[in-house]
């Protein structure tokens, strides 16, 4: 009663859900915010995209606290938003809350985890990064001339450990002898977006001989990549496609399709299956990104050796260790 | 008459300083074209006329008490505690270890424990400064906000290392055991014919506010004690006269309002999380210096500017839920509201009290 009492309130008074339909989709943001030119922004293009080739309607939030993130999910629930997509790891254990009192709507969230069997109403996206991450170490290693790279992390978690390892992996897989450098920005959520610092520690990498650095530390990255270029080394961008923020310096770019997550999600309405889905180099949910911007730097050798590898990978020949399947990594130490 | 009633003072000047926070308010929402009137409807309606809502708006209300009254007590004594927040971290600290490691049997004797321990967290971070300011002489507003940011590194360290289950992302604690979880409005107050509350993060531990509301009352007015922080509060030449010795009365008004600040963190980290998160307490530590400026100081007044702004919270949210008003603008509204209730107090309150000298000079003449 309350609800529609809202939903008729708000619709009336704003005409803002005048003539949206029950089961429009909804997206929540993380703390980060809807332009973080990153993984927020990744999800927000991916919703944009689905609203004008559907002429579908979306609603979304920033959240501004942390009590609001439960309060974020139930409204939407209680307005008949559906399916709920959620971005960031910080949103399962809200959503492990909330999933059980609204068993008609169906919640997604994209980078954390929720157990399928507790909660049906629930799917978790994961990707892959450690695969995506595997080949741009081939790359770096084929590309470095000093046989030092290096690599930068936002926030020191699981999450972005997978990157660093999956990175060493593809780096030792071309040149054993290799030495990779990780550095971790912080070890809270401030590392994501901490330029200054992302590009203090790529210098000190540099001065250890690194000469290609992977970022995969959000806006933090923005410094390493500039100073990459500054210093005259190779870099590597993560996430969206970075390859045009520096072309000739930018070596080529980890994607992690966020866009395509919540597109798909959203594509899917309230008929989305549930469970657990991980978008691997399979379903192009991970890859490295070629255009015009870096194909001066990448030879006709090292793409063919990538593209071999990639296909070993996903015909499952190649494994590539995933660090939180056991908290270890047998290409770098922490 | 040389000065204006005290009903005005306490009711006139903060409800002009509402209005003129509330117009410019206006002015901004028109101003990137959404319907002030309109906006405003959203925000009494989701923070006040469902049940739902004053669960919100009163948890938010319960952060705001406890660090009101914490300003409110150190003021009393002439001090300026800014270091709520950092105050209220480190009493989240004491709640989660109180938490999770001591077997509790029932949820009232945990709140009781996680009260205490929150409150001596919160105290032993408020008495450093204290210390500093009554023997050394240094500014307890710089100190108390230099800890602020000691306590969030503090907090960082102890959750990512000490804390963090292995494997998980968030840096937070693990979640408090079942018994530990204090009931919500919901678990008090809602039946099967009448779901009151779902979902809303309000708690017992409102009425702990409330407890406390009263307790500082009788501190401030009804006890010896109270009336030596007052009158050190008023002249210190005058109290140390009076025997009251200024080194104790600063320490122990700071250890209160230390204690005060930390008890916060059991509505945030026990009543709502259920765990221990990084950013437990959402600059409700600074929002108490606006509730105690709005409030004089005054429990009474304390309790009522805090659900004022617990409105505003919600009522907040409610709009960046349901319109396209960004957040940046949302947090320019709330801004507003405190710049005019707390900072720009005088620029009402003088035009005013010269009203009321013209007004009473008139009925003399």
């Amino acid at each position: 009663m309350t609800t529609m009492k809202s939903l008729a309130g708000s619709a009336a008074a704003l005409a803002l859900t005048a003539g949206a339909a029950l089961a429009d989709p909804a997206l929540i943001y993380d703390l980060g915010g809807k332009f973080d030119k990153s993984f927020n922004e990744a999800a927000f293009n991916g919703a944009t995209r689905w609203a004008e080739e559907t002429g579908g309607e979306f609603r979304d939030i920033e959240l501004q606290s942390e009590a609001q993130r439960e309060q974020a999910l139930r409204r939407f629930a209680e307005a008949g938003f559906n399916p709920v997509v959620t971005t960031g790891f910080s949103m399962s254990t809200p959503i492990t809350n909330v999933a059980a009192d609204y068993p008609d709507t169906k919640f997604v969230t994209i980078d954390g985890y929720v157990d399928p069997e507790a909660h049906p109403n629930v799917k978790s996206i994961l990707f892959a990064e450690h695969q995506g991450s595997y080949l741009v170490g081939m790359m770096a290693a084929m590309a470095s001339e000093s046989g030092t790279v290096s690599f930068v992390g936002g926030m020191d978690i699981p999450l972005i450990r997978k990157f660093a390892c999956g990175y060493a992996q593809g780096v030792k897989a071309v040149n054993p002898d290799a030495t990779v450098i990780a550095n971790m920005t912080g070890t809270t959520p401030a590392a994501w977006n901490d330029p200054v610092k992302g590009s203090e520690l790529t210098k000190a990498q540099i001065s250890q001989g690194s000469d290609v650095v992977f970022a995969a530390a959000g806006g933090t990255g923005l410094g390493v990549l500039q100073t990459a270029e500054d210093e005259g080394i190779l870099s590597i961008g993560v996430d969206s496609n970075q390859n045009y923020l520096h072309p000739g310096s930018v070596l080529t770019s980890m994607l992690k399709r966020v866009d395509v997550a919540v597109f798909e999600s959203m594509e899917a309405g309230a008929d989305l299956e549930t469970g657990v889905e991980v978008l691997t180099l399979a379903e192009d949910g991970v890859g490295y990104a070629m255009d015009e911007n870096n194909a001066s730097l990448v030879s006709e050798e090292m793409q063919a050796a990538v593209e071999e590898a990639k296909a070993a990978i996903i015909a499952g020949d190649l494994a590539v260790h995933d660090y939180t399947s056991d908290d270890s990594c047998p290409a770098l130490t922490f | 008459m040389d000065k204006m009633p005290a009903w005005a003072d306490a009711v006139l000047v903060p409800l002009f300083s509402l209005l003129l926070a509330a117009l410019l308010s206006a002015l901004v929402i028109l101003a990137i074209g959404e319907s002030p009137v309109e906006a405003f409807k959203l925000m009494v309606d989701g923070a006040l006329m469902r049940s739902s809502g004053w669960g919100y708006t009163l948890y938010y209300a319960t952060n705001f008490i406890f660090t009101g009254l914490a300003v409110s007590v150190a003021f009393h004594a002439k001090l300026f505690n800014i270091g709520g927040e950092g105050q209220a971290t480190v009493g989240g600290l004491g709640v989660a270890l109180i938490c999770l490691y001591i077997p509790w049997p029932h949820w009232s004797l945990a709140l009781v424990g996680a009260a205490l321990g929150a409150a001596a967290f919160g105290a032993l971070w408020a008495l450093i400064p204290a210390y500093l300011q009554a023997r050394r002489g240094s500014h307890i507003v710089i100190t108390t906000i230099m800890f602020n940011f000691i306590a969030a590194a503090l907090l960082n360290y102890v959750l990512v290392n000490l804390l963090k289950p292995a494997g998980q992302m968030d840096p937070a604690s693990p979640v408090f055991p079942a018994a530990t979880h204090l009931p919500t409005f919901q678990d008090m107050f809602a039946t099967e014919a009448m779901p009151l509350f779902r979902g809303a993060p309000g708690n017992v531990t409102f009425f702990v506010a409330i407890a406390a509301c009263l307790a500082v009352w009788v501190l401030i007015w009804r006890t010896r004690l109270g009336y030596e922080i007052r009158a050190l509060g008023h002249s210190e030449s005058a109290a140390r006269y009076a025997g009251i010795s200024p080194v104790k009365i600063v320490v122990v008004a700071m250890l209160i309002s230390g204690g005060l600040a930390g008890l916060m963190a059991v509505n945030t980290a026990m009543g709502e999380a259920e765990r221990l998160v990084m950013n437990a307490t959402e600059g409700a530590g600074f929002i108490g210096i606006a509730v105690a400026l709005m409030g004089r100081n005054h429990p009474i007044g304390v309790f009522l500017a805090a659900i004022l702004f617990g409105f505003l919270y919600q009522g907040g949210a409610e709009l960046a839920l349901w319109t396209n008003i960004p957040r940046e603008l949302i947090v320019v509204i709330q801004a507003l509201v405190i710049l005019f209730t707390g900072a720009l107090d005088n620029m009402v309150r003088m035009p005013l009290e010269r009203l009321f000298l013209a007004f009473g000079r008139k009925e003399r003449a």
